[in-house]
């Protein structure tokens, strides 16, 4: 009777039967991708099923595992939403959100089973949270007076993001390059101002970091191959015949003399073009669009290296790094902003050709290039380096910084504790529950190392008892020690981000009491 | 019956039973109606009050939203049965009348049919219920009206308007942040109220969600929020004192609507089509040059050449911006739209103090806000949430939130929450059942009956005891005559709802009464359901 009223598939589940379909989705999910946490963390293969591209990546990558699963539970869903969110707000973090809701949810499920409401476990969880974040308020450190002191937070940062991705083993290498990367910044935080520059060969440890800018384009035939004290003009118009914009006009002739007159003037006009640009008095000339024979070999002639068909990005960037502005009219020289570096020069990576922008203007901008030795290790090699420059951008923004190693987990969770017994009624157990699942995190980053999880934990419970506040997971040797010398640190934003996201989730998913769904579109051709 | 004789005795069919797949008649039509409405009823009823759960909404193409708003779960549900898809319509009406109470509505006709069921079962004819039921609403409206409480708010005082507002939140997610999020409403639909006149215009507040952030990150901007960028990457993100025009004409040479053909036929008309269409461009640049502007807002796109000139004569532009979008700019901003280059002039410009581009996150999402606007009256509330579906969530109960402070402002009376009101309407319409004579006495309690369902259901989603909670808030109510006593659903430890501040408009309550009588009355009478099937 229950479906008599909506369309023919459509499903409604309700009361328990939707609340255990949640749990359960929301759970699987979780536990997918529960054993990438932590350094010791192992990758999956995903491969596309589609009939023509089988292509496979590797990765450990939480937003990026869920964003290529196909699930079809609601509950699920949500879990991948806020991995994503999680991605594009803070960039790192993204298993972590995923694993706690899904460790909060497993609470949940128990409790529910005690015959718990759950809006009352809802109602414990808030105050447990808002527990949670004050001791991790509390705990926060804040470095960004001392640029030296701050440095090193954001060295061991990007060491900590680093060290659970596919570059652990040169972890202190790339960490370096992040930071260097992400201090040119400035305060501005624009990720677009770091290139990241893929080229297979080599190994891992020869990437590194051009602080100029790299093209990966070629210089124009005939022109000159290194021009020093460059002065650029970033253009975006077309060096083809340009086009008739004034609507519904056509050429029309009617003898051949006229064609070559039309033609000659086409020409005239490339000319003129290229003079007045020619006329800005600089020695470099780069478009977005696509140089044709004819004006290349003006430029060559006036000893102009132009270079042709730079992406868009790739104009964008040089707009910023050399401080020029691009252009698509030419009649005014006196008002355009000419880019300026020191040097241009073709040089070889690898086996391939770039042209490489030294001694910028504006030295906000860089290129990391990247070494390895497959396709595959360069792809998850970027997502790794995007994560911890991610990361980085968000703590120069929001300079607080936690320590790592599963230490804030267990804080938080004594945190919790600690407000349980003078909290009356059933609210308390759900805050215990809060606890628990706080807890998990590092049993879960120490069962996937192949430790004792039980064991450490205990231990680490212990020594936060004494008041040994920052104290986390040594993954390296296996036992408890201070996170501080060893430095590992994470940022805070991103850790407030996990704690908050994720129980805003998990309460979302335990509020719903029915599922409907319709019923799915029906396609068309099968 | 469906075939009929003529007055020479030939036979012709009224209805084909090819045709008619299905009918239902009598009794047994209303059985099947009202049990369609009540299986509709029952989802609804379990998101009642401030602990009612949330439902789970996967659409055809697999979205899921979830939300506990009725009007937005039964529109997404894809309802089929005819009758269903009337309480669909009732929770819409009630969403476009009144903006909350979108679930009660549909509780409250769910209940009501279950009663007439009861009453069918005893062979009480359908209409006789009906008009039962028209005088007992006509009895509770009164008694809404009597126990009604006037609010008394100010521009400066608003904690009334916030603590409604708090009320209506208290059944969304976003409960955690109620006190702020009830400040953004009241804030937001103040800014644009004209109190003298007692109006609301609802298209001067706009929405915007960002997935990201957290729920307390959500912010009302005294402005325009514009998803948009600057259309130059190097154009300034900063303006102050903005003179801004607003271009309904594309930055292109004119398209003359008739059909022509320009034929070139030699070097000179060549060049001197270039030359003419160069001026184009400049001569409309020079033209919003010389009109003052420092800020371009075009609806439609522009080309390379137009975007390079507008930054070199540090114009910052923002393209292709909506037509809605573009009207609530010209209100706020007191500009008039122009559509032709040649009109620009001085005093058609808005100004605002200042427009900057903001960037969320590390997705270089970028948004461009006009603040300071000369009829400052705009607003834009940024709503950001740990995902998506929370986002839209947020978004949905702020909307009924601002719905219910634009009530209080339109009218000022009150009824307590609570399901206080129900209570005392059951009361007084029990009351005056008694008084009546005839087989409607027996509807008019039934109403009664029906209205006890709602704190039924409050206190039945709080995890209380329902039947327990509601004799003792019932005898309490007869005993010391106050109407305020309703089921303490946030065990707040006081049944008087006046006390703990929970409280909703008296239209809202009224019309939630009113329209499911009429739905209710409607689907009684219906005695015949034929269902058209395809030609066979």
């Amino acid at each position: 009777m229950e479906n008599a009223y909506m369309n023919q598939g459509a499903q409604v589940d309700k009361g328990e039967n939707a609340r255990m379909s949640s749990f359960i989705g929301a759970i699987a999910i979780a536990d997918l991708v529960k054993t990438t946490l932590g350094p010791k963390g192992m990758d999956k293969i995903l491969q596309r099923v589609s009939q023509n591209d089988q292509s496979i990546s590797v990765t450990n990558d939480g937003a990026t595992i869920l964003k290529s699963v196909n699930i079809d539970n609601a509950a699920a869903k949500v879990l991948v939403d806020i991995a994503k969110v999680q991605d594009d707000e803070v960039g790192d973090g993204t298993t972590s959100v995923a694993v706690f809701c899904g460790e909060l949810l497993r609470e949940a499920e128990k409790l529910v089973a005690q015959r718990i409401h759950p809006q009352t476990i809802c109602r414990g969880w808030r105050l447990a949270r808002d527990a949670a974040r004050s001791a991790l308020e509390a705990h926060a450190r804040d470095n960004k007076d001392n640029e030296e002191k701050f440095r090193d937070d954001l060295f061991n940062i990007a060491r900590t993001t680093l060290s659970s991705k596919l570059l652990t083993h040169d972890k202190d290498y790339f960490a370096n390059l992040a930071v260097d990367a992400v201090m040119r910044l400035k305060k501005s935080g624009n990720l677009d101002h770091i290139q990241i520059i893929k080229k297979a060969g080599g190994q891992l440890r020869d990437s590194y970091l051009e602080t100029g800018f790299i093209m990966d384009k070629k210089i124009g035939v005939g022109c000159p191959k290194k021009v020093t004290n460059a002065k650029i003009l970033i253009a975006n118009t077309s060096m083809d015949t340009d086009k008739i914009k004034i609507y519904g006009s056509r050429v029309r002739v009617d003898a051949m003399s006229k064609v070559a007159e039309i033609e000659e003037a086409e020409k005239d006009k490339m000319r003129a073009k290229c003079k007045k640009i020619v006329d800005h008095g600089i020695n470099v000339f780069v478009n977005r669009q696509l140089i044709y024979n004819f004006p290349e070999q003006l430029f060559a002639e006036a000893g102009i290296m132009s270079i042709e068909h730079a992406d868009f990005e790739g104009v964008e960037r040089l707009a910023a790094v050399t401080g020029g502005e691009v252009a698509s009219t030419f009649d005014h020289p006196e008002l355009v902003n000419l880019g300026m570096c020191d040097t241009i020069e073709e040089v070889m990576i690898g086996e391939d050709k770039v042209i490489r922008f030294s001694g910028c203007k504006a030295g906000e901008a860089c290129t990391v290039v990247l070494r390895g030795a497959s396709g595959h290790m360069l792809d998850e090699a970027e997502r790794s380096l995007h994560d911890a420059l991610c990361v980085l951008t968000q703590t120069v923004k929001e300079t607080r910084t936690i320590c790592g190693g599963g230490c804030t987990e267990i804080l938080m969770a004594a945190a919790v504790d600690k407000e349980v017994p003078s909290i009356p009624g059933k609210k308390a157990l759900a805050m215990e529950a809060f606890a628990r699942a706080l807890r998990q995190m590092p049993s879960i980053v120490a069962d996937n190392g192949g430790y004792d999880s039980a064991e450490l934990i205990t231990q680490l419970r212990a020594a936060h008892a004494q008041g040994k506040s920052s104290y986390g997971l040594d993954m390296y040797n296996g036992l408890v020690a201070d996170m501080d010398p060893l430095g590992v640190r994470e940022s805070f934003k991103s850790k407030l981000q996990v704690l908050m996201s994720a129980s805003e989730a998990a309460e979302m998913i335990l509020r719903v009491d029915d599922i409907i769904k319709c019923a799915p579109r029906q396609r068309e051709g099968h | 019956m469906s075939m009929v004789f003529d007055e020479y005795g030939r036979p012709f069919i009224i209805l084909k039973e090819q045709q008619a797949k299905a009918r239902v008649k009598g009794l047994e039509a209303q059985k099947s109606n009202i049990l369609a409405a009540k299986a509709i009823s029952s989802i609804l009823r379990t998101s009642l009050g401030p602990k009612g759960m949330d439902k789970m909404l996967v659409d055809a193409d697999g979205d899921v939203a979830i939300t506990n708003d009725g009007a937005t779960i039964l529109e997404r549900m894809e309802v089929q049965h005819q009758v269903a898809k009337l309480l669909v319509e009732l929770s819409q009406s009630q969403d476009n009348e009144i903006g909350d109470g979108t679930t009660g509505v549909v509780v409250l006709a769910g209940a009501l049919l279950s009663q007439a069921e009861k009453l069918l079962d005893r062979g009480i004819h359908p209409v006789r219920i009906a008009e039962g039921y028209e005088a007992a609403c006509e009895v509770a409206v009164k008694t809404l009206a009597d126990i009604g409480d006037v609010i008394e708010f100010t521009k400066e005082d608003t904690s009334p308007l916030i603590s409604t507002a708090e009320t209506t939140l208290n059944s969304k997610i976003i409960n955690v942040n109620r006190s702020k999020m009830a400040k953004i409403a009241v804030d937001a639909v103040l800014s644009v109220a004209d109190l003298d006149r007692k109006d609301v215009n609802f298209d001067m507040i706009k929405m915007e969600g960002k997935p990201g952030g957290r729920l307390e990150d959500t912010e009302l901007v005294s402005g325009i929020v514009l998803d948009k960028e600057m259309s130059h990457s190097q154009m300034s993100k900063e303006i102050t004192d903005v003179k801004c025009c607003l271009l309904t004409c594309p930055f292109e040479p004119p398209k003359p609507k008739t059909k022509h053909k320009l034929d070139i036929d030699s070097k000179e008309a060549y060049e001197k089509l270039y030359k003419h269409e160069q001026e184009y461009f400049t001569k409309m640049i020079q033209q919003v040059k010389d009109s003052g502007a420092n800020l371009v807002i075009c609806q439609w796109g522009f080309d390379d050449e137009a975007n390079h000139l507008l930054l070199q004569n540090k114009l910052p532009a923002i393209r292709w911006v909506g037509g809605v979008e573009l009207e609530l700019i010209a209100i706020a901003t007191g500009a008039r739209i122009i559509p032709r280059f040649s009109e620009l002039s001085e005093e058609k410009l808005g100004t605002a103090g200042k427009v900057r581009e903001i960037t969320f996150g590390t997705t270089e999402e970028k948004m461009v806000i006009i603040e300071d606007c000369k009829n400052s009256n705009a607003v834009t509330c940024i709503v950001r949430g740990g995902n998506k579906m929370i986002v839209e969530e947020a978004k949905r109960s702020l909307h009924d939130a601002m719905c219910v402070v634009r009530n209080l402002i339109k009218d000022n009376r009150v009824v307590y929450g609570g399901g206080s009101a129900e209570i005392a309407c059951s009361l007084s319409v029990s009351a005056h059942a008694d008084t009546v004579m005839g087989t409607d006495q027996y509807a008019i309690r039934a109403f009664a009956d029906a209205l006890d369902d709602i704190p039924l259901a409050l206190a039945e989603n709080c995890g209380l005891s329902p039947i327990e909670e509601l004799a003792n808030v019932k005898s309490k109510q007869l005993e010391s005559k106050n109407p305020f006593l309703g089921v303490d659903c946030t065990q707040a430890g006081t049944n008087d709802m006046k006390k703990q501040g929970v409280f909703e408009t008296l239209i809202g309550k009224q019309q939630q009464l009113l329209l499911a009588t009429q739905v209710v009355k409607m689907v009684l009478k219906i005695d015949d359901v034929i269902t058209m099937g395809n030609y066979q």
